[in-house]
């Protein structure tokens, strides 16, 4: 898996200069659609749907670094993607000569908290780096976040670990790994670079940020209302012919070998719905990652549309909004109709009960976050 | 060779068969002309519109096979809208009404209704083989038409038609007495079939050989049928949800075990994975497997199977089957030849398949020539390996989902990558490209795709110095097709007398404007340039004539068509 790794440090360094040195008419989205998600924190991804530019402690890439350290969280609380754990300690151990300010705890005791704060003040790059990252990322469509799950009871996520387990260049991260089982992260992945739905390129107009970041919002969408009429090039006898196939799997009663199962997934603010096959995932970190990919555009675009007109004028809140793992919140509804926070029970228990899926802000969700909130201060 | 009695060159050319070898024999001299025309039986009409069917039939008198075209390709994508043309019926009156002694029909992309099929069956006693690849305009009442009166059918094979089902009675229409079917392929029907009807019928044809059922067929019926015909060579599977535990699973067990025969397995259209081992006897005798409708067949179901085949040529499968999987393919299946990995999610797509898997199937397969490949990305480095394993291909399709997207490792255009492609195979035939492209690769095609027949391209390219390369460049090129490029007047003009010696292009959402065309049109009278435009409000460009939305050109010894809806102009 190494010349992957290999690869993405050094598109993550090239990024920078691509974006800069473009001079060819495409607009800022058609050279960002080369720009891969970033992981902020500098955690692999979990999911054997995506995965996140995993990178090697060999290399210093602060470029990566910084974007890193921006990527936006779907916060269910208690969890950690455990990729956070690692680029933090890739933070730590030196490269930028700091020193985390709040030791590494478990899972589950805050970390939450603890991390985005080191991220914020323990980097000590300039507003300007992160929003050199932030405008390259709006202009390109990257398609990943970590969401953080609340992961009781699977056995993937066990309650202590946070520590990377699949860097296989991260020999020196040892000063800051945590116990963790390497179940969930067990496969390593390679980097998913994130869709870019064009709309005509040469119909775009030009460079100007502020129109990739708005534009991101509808072109990353992947689906309906994005899309180029004839693209892809697939026979339309085909699409219908699987997309009904999915439709008469979604009313198969669920043996947990046959069929799909498809749940809506709403976000708050999102223009439409998705649908995800709950039983293409084994984990609830594998839901949470593909999940993060699929709505990943419309938080970017939140950040997007305040931001981007003039950069500098994010502010520090806002960005410790978005970095903060818990703006986002992971509920489903249950067969009696119930909104439940998703991780307390068994995955296949999960998947039996669950009828749809809802990101919900955490502002929103009052009744389930701060009890999840209040767990954290118990633990710590 | 003047001094041969024609007889004795008829029964030389008996020998040729292929269409284009007959079509070099008639350009000889005019004997040779006149001996090959009358005796040749299968005629290739490649666009429809190209030639009438009273010439055809005026030329070759003896004609029993015809295939005919109708669409341009990009129709299947959705670009060309409904009622643009490519009706069947003309031909079939026309060779009614010349009493033309028709066996076999193959149509691709056309239009036919079910008064076509009506007229079909009744006019032609001798009508033995009827092939439907990606028509519509026909329900099962048609078929029940060809059902009733085609005395001698052996052959009904509807492939990826958009039919309308009023339900299964059609297959009834077939008399007791026939008992000639030899291929039976009904897959992409939707609709019920009367299950009792099925199995009379195929224990009736003793010598079917291919037999392709839709999604209305279970298991228990498979199992039946399966246990009539053993000899059967192909088999496509309905529906295919059972328990395990079954007794009827065991039965059916017990029934593929027998069918020892069958070198091509499609379908799984519904199917329940934990029933495939079934299929494991058999699959080491399996030369083509086509699992693209099967989305429910993934993981280690899939691969298992896989595991099996290990004589496979030819495998059609989807995205779901990841990089890993391909590499199962890669090292199982040594005498792989055409691949087609198909997304399952066409908008989405499935991260798990990479330019890695493709690399695994160019090193592990070396006989590969044709593949298909729907991913999320592509490098460079990667095609250049690719080319560099598989020198045979002679059908090179990428469709990286993200229509511009560059190199994922270096961010660079893939131009690279494709000219490595078309620089080691020589033999490359029909290319298709995505990704970020430069006119770079445009070049590359022109100095090096000398074989190259047919091109796709969409989102490339960056003035049209890129379509001027391939049109001075791609000497046998005979079908041209580009959506959503910056290709323009200047392109287009550049050598009008190119579109002659090809059969069409096509260019959609590109720079040519309708004053470009209207030149065009004016100097080469002998090709047919449709516009199509559904909207009003088009771009105008610099010679004040408005942008054109869709361009269809194509040579043709008849003239303007006849048929063309309203928002058809032919200039």
């Amino acid at each position: 898996m190494s010349p992957a790794l290999l690869g993405v440090e050094e598109e993550g360094q090239s990024n920078v200069s691509l974006a800069a040195s473009s001079t060819s008419i495409d607009c800022i989205s058609r050279n960002g659609c080369g720009l891969k998600e970033r992981n902020y924190l500098g955690l692999s991804d979990c999911s054997s749907v995506d995965s996140s530019a995993v990178p090697s402690l060999s290399e210093e890439n602060k470029n990566n670094l910084n974007l890193k350290a921006t990527e936006l969280r779907l916060g269910l609380p208690g969890s950690q993607s455990p990729e956070r754990e690692a680029d933090v300690s890739l933070l730590s151990t030196g490269k930028l000569d700091e020193k985390p300010l709040f030791p590494m705890l478990p899972l589950k005791d805050g970390i939450c908290s603890s991390l985005q704060k080191h991220v914020i003040s323990g980097n000590k790059r300039g507003f300007s780096d992160t929003m050199d990252g932030f405008s390259e990322v709006k202009g390109s469509l990257y398609s990943e976040k970590n969401w953080l799950f609340h992961s009781a009871g699977t056995e993937s996520d066990s309650p202590q670990s946070v520590g990377q387990g699949t860097f296989p260049g991260s020999s020196g991260m040892n000063a800051m790994q945590l116990s963790r089982p390497s179940g969930a992260q067990s496969h390593m992945m390679k980097e998913v670079p994130q869709k870019v739905l064009q709309d005509r390129c040469h119909g775009a107009n030009g460079t100007n940020l502020n129109q990739a970041g708005t534009s991101n919002n509808s072109s990353n969408a992947p689906a309906a209302k994005a899309q180029v009429v004839g693209w892809p090039p697939i026979k339309s006898f085909r699409k219908n012919t699987l997309a009904s196939s999915s439709k008469n799997n979604d009313e198969v009663d669920g043996k947990p070998s046959s069929g799909a199962l498809f749940v809506k997934v709403s976000m708050d603010g999102a223009p439409y719905l998705r649908k995800v096959d709950l039983r293409t995932y084994s984990t609830y970190q594998e839901l949470s990652c593909a999940l993060e990919k699929m709505f990943s555009c419309f938080t970017i675009g939140q950040c997007g549309s305040h931001g981007v007109p003039g950069k500098e004028k994010l502010s520090e809140s806002k960005l410790r909004d978005l970095l903060n793992g818990s703006e986002y919140v992971l509920t489903y509804e249950d067969k009696d109709r119930d909104w439940m926070l998703v991780g307390d029970v068994p995955w296949e228990m999960f998947i039996d009960t669950c009828k749809r899926l809802k990101i919900m802000k955490s502002s929103d969700a009052i009744g389930l976050a701060p009890r999840v909130m209040e767990k954290f201060k118990i633990k710590a | 060779m003047n001094y041969f009695p024609d007889e004795v060159l008829e029964h030389v050319f008996d020998f040729v068969t292929s269409h284009r070898d007959r079509n070099s024999l008639s350009q000889v001299c005019k004997s040779w002309y006149r001996i090959e025309s009358s005796s040749r039986q299968k005629v290739f009409i490649g666009n429809c519109y190209a030639i009438s069917p009273e010439r055809v039939i005026e030329r070759f008198p003896g004609l029993k096979s015809i295939t005919l075209k109708g669409k341009p390709h990009f129709a299947d994508f959705n670009l060309v809208p409904n009622d643009w043309g490519g009706f069947v019926y003309p031909w079939i009156e026309a060779f009614a009404r010349n009493r033309v002694g028709l066996e076999e029909l193959q149509l691709k992309r056309m239009v036919v209704s079910d008064e076509s099929l009506e007229l079909l069956s009744r006019c032609f006693p001798n009508f033995k083989s009827l092939v439907l690849v990606s028509c519509e305009g026909f329900t099962t009442d048609g078929l029940a038409a060809i059902a009733a009166n085609c005395r001698f059918l052996r052959e009904l094979d509807l492939q990826e038609n958009e039919v309308e089902d009023h339900r299964g009675h059609w297959l009834g229409c077939f008399p007791d007495s026939c008992t000639s079917l030899t291929s039976l392929n009904f897959a992409c029907l939707k609709g019920d079939i009367n299950l009792g009807v099925l199995e009379r019928l195929v224990a009736r044809s003793p010598n079917l050989r291919s037999l392709r059922l839709n999604r209305a067929v279970p298991l228990d019926t498979l199992q039946k049928i399966l246990m009539q015909s053993p000899q059967l060579l192909d088999l496509g599977v309905g529906s295919y949800v059972n328990d395990p535990d079954s007794e009827i699973y065991s039965k059916l067990v017990t029934a593929i075990q027998k069918c020892e025969s069958v070198r091509s397995l499609s379908g799984f259209l519904d199917v329940a994975p934990h029933c495939l081992p079934a299929f494991h006897s058999i699959c080491p005798n399996l030369t083509s497997l086509n699992l693209s409708y099967a989305p429910g067949i993934h993981g280690s179901e899939l691969t298992k199977l896989i595991h099996h085949c290990r004589k496979l040529q030819r495998l059609w499968i989807l995205d779901c089957i990841g990089d890993k999987g391909l590499e199962v393919v890669a090292s199982t299946c040594k005498d792989l030849q055409e691949l087609r990995v198909f997304p399952s999610d066409p908008y989405v797509g499935n991260a798990a398949v990479t330019e890695e898997g493709l690399v695994a199937i160019s090193s592990g397969c070396p006989k590969l020539n044709s593949i298909l490949y729907f991913c999320q990305q592509m490098t460079n480095a990667a095609l250049i390996t690719v080319a560099k394993n598989c020198p045979n291909f002679t059908r090179f399709r990428l469709c990286i989902l993200d229509p511009t997207k560059p190199d994922a490792v270096t961010m660079q255009p893939l131009d690279e990558g494709f000219g490595a492609i078309v620089h080691s195979c020589r033999g490359l035939r029909r290319l298709s490209l995505s990704g970020l492209l430069t006119d770079q690769v445009f070049l590359y095609i022109g100095m090096y795709a000398e074989q190259l027949e047919m091109l796709s391209i969409a989102f490339a390219g960056d003035s049209d110095k890129g379509m001027q390369y391939v049109l001075n460049g791609c000497k046998k090129l005979r079908k041209l097709e580009i959506m959503d490029c910056p290709f323009g007047n200047g392109a287009l003009l550049m050598d009008v007398g190119k579109y002659e010696t090809m059969r069409s292009l096509w260019m959609s959402s590109c720079e040519v404007t309708l004053g470009g065309c209207k030149t065009l049109a004016k100097l080469m009278p002998r090709l047919n340039v449709e516009i199509m435009n559904e909207n009003e409000l088009a771009d105008f460009s610099a010679d004040h004539t408005p942008k054109v939305n869709k361009m269809y050109l194509y040579r043709t010894l008849v003239g303007r068509r006849k048929d063309a809806p309203e928002y058809v102009c032919t200039l």
